[in-house]
């Protein structure tokens, strides 16, 4: 269970997003909605450890993450940013064992051990075809699904993403976020930023408006999250509309002209 | 297969390495080297003049060490910084540690100070060139990997300007052509003595290293990413630095400039056995000895007047990277 207490946070002396406090637990998908340069990546590289917080706690399983040395941080918590590759021509298995870090000691190597692990991440995403490709020469979306077998085997119960569907196209935005869904369903702790509020209808268990260095905290946004609240977010005129498909209901926000 | 290449490296390394003490002005056959080596723990009748033990203990045996050591060592301090830096255009200089070493070295031949006084110069001032960038990239806030880039490119052209300055004021007799000659880089003086000198700063580099290759791989990612997947990047990153300094300034303090082999090589290994350091470390260290023990048996074979071996690595370095870029762009 992640908790943020009271944070205050931001970079260069700059304080971006005051007095945050939310929790998310088990199972919960939260996601982050705001406009560009509202303050979404700076609250996520503040949970993950990247920004140090000016005021107020972050606890994972009511422990104080102040303190925690990366290699104990990564074990509970891991992060996708929003960019991400490799300089040099590394191959797909060798990315996904780089999730293992944590688990070595200084002067070993991945282990028999650690390849399983990292094969059975690599089978469970249908990825095995890409296992001895170059990682750098793969598409946008078979890099992304990579990325997310490194964070399997990294075996952290919480994953904090930024823009995890940036720049897939329709079906692999899709298929990243039932991966997603699986994961939540397995009782881990997903916390993203998204363009999509359509996302946090389907999926969001939690949604945070984040704007003028205020968040609000939506429980379960398919039922909460209002034409209201999504006008005032983004400053434009938009329309929820719900769908009445088959057993359950599901909303689409799209703007007005 | 990539442990057959490491395998074939040794080997191959053990082959130039007896080759090369035939090598030179005074021939001798491996078969008498081969009886001149066992000699000294068997025992073997001496068959042969004295002038073949000096030849080979004294001037052979320390140069074809040193050729190795710093060809493994320029190399491995290349290949480090790449990955590191996350970027193949990055050479062991990166930080200034050759322009301080190159400084220290101008400066003591100015004062006229002896071989080891000189040597010591090179050494510290390469390690003070490197912590003088270190030092100032550290209050650059932004980026530090950047940071460490400019402020090494910086530093480094202060200590060049220095040098140029102290060639400028230097004797045009005596002492000019000595330094000019030091900063080509040259391995035609080095004695055993020499050898002990570095053997301890190499050591002390390469092992570290070589220890913690299979992390390297996690240092190459995005800071970001190499951070929250368990990796100190600040600690290793520190590591790398003074490991890679320490192995370059003490190579060029007893051997003056030698250029390129710190781009070249690690550039080769991985084209022959990718980018992962667990293979790529060992390597790209065998593979850069090997080249620059083949290059320097040129070097005193070739002509009649031996060329600097600094003139030679760029000479061969620079269009060999060529074709080594072309040839990766196609692939």
């Amino acid at each position: 269970m992640l908790e943020v207490k009271g944070l205050d946070c931001g970079y260069n002396g700059k304080v971006i997003l005051e007095n945050v406090s939310f929790t998310a637990k088990e199972g919960d998908m939260v996601c982050l909605l705001g406009s560009n340069g509202v303050g979404k990546s700076t609250l996520i590289k503040t949970i993950v450890g990247l920004l140090i917080p000016y005021k107020g706690d972050i606890f994972i399983n009511n422990e104080d993450t102040r303190n925690l040395i990366w290699k104990d941080r990564a074990k509970i918590i891991s992060y996708i940013p929003q960019v991400f590759s490799s300089m040099f021509q590394y191959k797909v298995l060798d990315i996904v064992l780089m999730g293992r870090t944590s688990y070595l000691g200084l002067g070993s190597s991945p282990s028999k051990e650690d390849r399983d692990i990292a094969m059975e991440a690599i089978e469970k995403l249908k990825i095995t075809h890409l296992k001895d490709k170059i990682y750098s020469r793969l598409s946008g979306g078979e890099r992304q699904l990579v990325k997310i077998a490194q964070i399997l085997v990294q075996q952290a119960r919480i994953i904090v993403m930024d823009e995890p569907t940036n720049n897939l196209d329709f079906a692999n935005q899709t298929i990243m976020l039932n991966h997603l869904k699986k994961c939540i369903d397995m009782s881990m702790t997903i916390i993203m930023a998204t363009h999509f509020p359509d996302q946090a209808f389907l999926y969001g268990t939690k949604a945070l408006l984040i704007k003028d260095g205020n968040v609000t905290e939506i429980e379960n946004p398919n039922e909460n999250l209002t034409e209201t609240y999504l006008r005032d977010l983004y400053d434009i005129d938009l329309k929820v509309i719900s769908l009445g498909l088959s057993d359950i209901s599901r909303k689409v926000c799209l703007p007005v002209f | 297969m990539k442990n057959c290449v490491l395998y074939i490296l040794i080997i191959l390394l053990l082959v130039i390495f007896l080759i090369s003490f035939g090598i030179g002005r005074y021939p001798i056959s491996i078969a008498l080297l081969v009886k001149v080596l066992f000699s000294k723990i068997l025992p073997i009748q001496v068959t042969w003049p004295e002038v073949v033990n000096t030849v080979i203990f004294q001037i052979r045996l320390p140069r074809i060490i040193a050729a190795i050591l710093i060809g493994a060592s320029l190399s491995t301090a290349g290949v480090v910084y790449q990955g590191m830096f996350k970027n193949t255009l990055v050479s062991p200089d990166i930080l200034g540690v050759s322009a301080g070493s190159a400084f220290g070295a101008s400066l003591a031949i100015f004062l006229s100070f002896n071989m080891v006084k000189i040597q010591i110069f090179a050494f510290i001032f390469g390690l003070v060139g490197v912590a003088l960038t270190y030092f100032v990239s550290l209050k650059v806030k932004e980026n530090i990997t950047i940071g460490l880039v400019i402020i090494g490119v910086l530093v480094g052209s202060t200590f060049s300007s220095l040098t140029s300055l102290i060639k400028y004021l230097a004797d045009t007799n005596d002492k000019l052509p000595t330094i000019t000659f030091w900063l080509m880089g040259s391995l035609s003086s080095i004695t055993l003595q020499d050898i002990k000198f570095i053997l301890m700063p190499i050591g002390l580099g390469m092992i570290p290293l070589y220890i913690l290759r299979w992390r390297l791989n996690v240092l190459s990612l995005n800071e970001e990413e190499a951070k929250t997947m368990g990796l100190d990047t600040f600690v290793l990153g520190n590591i790398v630095i003074i490991c890679s300094t320490l192995m370059t300034a003490a190579s060029v303090s007893i051997s003056g400039v030698i250029g390129w082999i710190g781009l070249v090589i690690p550039h080769l290994s991985r084209m022959i056995v990718g980018p992962n350091y667990k293979v790529l470390l060992p390597t790209t260290a065998l593979l850069g000895s090997a080249y620059l023990l083949i290059i320097d048996s040129f070097v005193r074979s070739l002509v009649e007047v031996e060329i600097p071996l600094g003139i030679l690595t760029s000479l061969i370095g620079s269009p060999f990277f060529i074709f080594l870029l072309l040839k990766s762009r196609r692939g």
